[in-house]
């Protein structure tokens, strides 16, 4: 689009050590965009709560402290967002009625009587490994191929590192529920691996 | 005590990480690691996971990803319409 419609500028937003939601768009805009696609794992849900997040800033710029930078405040409210977000889906279709296949169900894991199917392999050193591009890039595509929900749930606990008990509350399910849903996860995400990297 | 399967050792391994295991669940994990390879290795590789996705989180490395020039201007003009309401 050619035209460029602006707020009102300075007269109605005034200018402070804060900014405008419009240079919080130029300036922040990029980056609360790639957090957001990280978490969500998809473009038109990283641009929603993208600005999702900007009206919420906008509402509440008389509340900002100035001890944070603009950024961090910006991210800082993007991560309520998106879990909010993450909230609602969660509110349409309980997580654990989704009608979603397994990460890896335990039966293609495990036989009759608990062993391994196939054992799982040495990846290697740790370090070196996270050190490679090619292992990360395994593992974004591996996470894409986990059940969306599932995945997503997923992030909120180890990319977003939201601890357990929140995530509990916020979906209002039992911790048990949610440890086998985040073991269904790391076992789909670990077969993945193992098949596309492992040696 | 009972020997723990692989199945169960894999269940305590990544429970581990969502909460603290009590005594017997420990020391029969313990055991069962001490004798079985392919389930240390699965301890390796959830450790492995969890720290790449962390990684994965701080950096907020989606590569060059931004906004397209369409998401930008619905935006900026979202915003422009609350900012006058507001104003």
């Amino acid at each position: 689009m050619a035209t460029t419609l602006r707020p009102p500028k300075e007269d109605a937003l005034t200018e402070n050590a804060l900014g405008t939601p419009d240079t919080w768009l130029d300036e922040h805009g990029a980056a609360l965009y790639k957090y957001a696609l990280v978490h969500t794992r998809d473009q038109h849900r990283a641009e929603e709560v993208v600005q999702e997040t900007l009206l919420a800033a906008l509402q509440a710029q008389d509340r900002y402290a100035g001890g944070a930078s603009v950024r961090t405040w910006l991210i800082g409210i993007l991560k309520h967002k998106i879990m909010d977000q993450f909230r609602r889906d969660a509110r349409e279709v309980p997580l654990d009625d989704a009608d979603e296949p397994d990460g890896a169900s335990e039966e293609e894991s495990f036989d009759l009587t608990g062993h391994w199917r196939n054992a799982p392999s040495d990846w290697g050193n740790p370090e070196e490994m996270l050190e490679r591009g090619q292992f990360m890039a395994i593992l974004q595509r591996c996470l894409e191929v986990l059940p969306p929900r599932l995945a997503r749930l997923f992030m909120l606990r180890e990319v977003m590192e939201e601890d357990s008990e929140n995530i509990c509350q916020e979906m209002a399910i039992t911790p048990t529920n949610l440890w086998t849903m985040l073991y269904r996860a790391r076992m789909g995400l670990r077969q993945c691996l193992d098949r596309n990297w492992a040696v | 005590m009972k020997m723990l399967t692989c199945k169960d050792a894999s269940h305590l391994i990544s429970e581990r990480q969502e909460r603290p295991l009590g005594l017997r669940e420990r020391l029969g994990l313990r055991l069962h690691l001490w004798l079985c390879d392919g389930c240390r290795n699965f301890e390796r590789q959830l450790a492995l996971m969890r720290q790449a996705l962390r990684n994965l989180g701080r950096a907020a490395d989606a590569g060059g990803a931004d906004l397209t020039p369409e998401a930008r201007e619905r935006i900026r003009k979202t915003l422009a319409e609350r900012g006058k309401h507001e104003h």
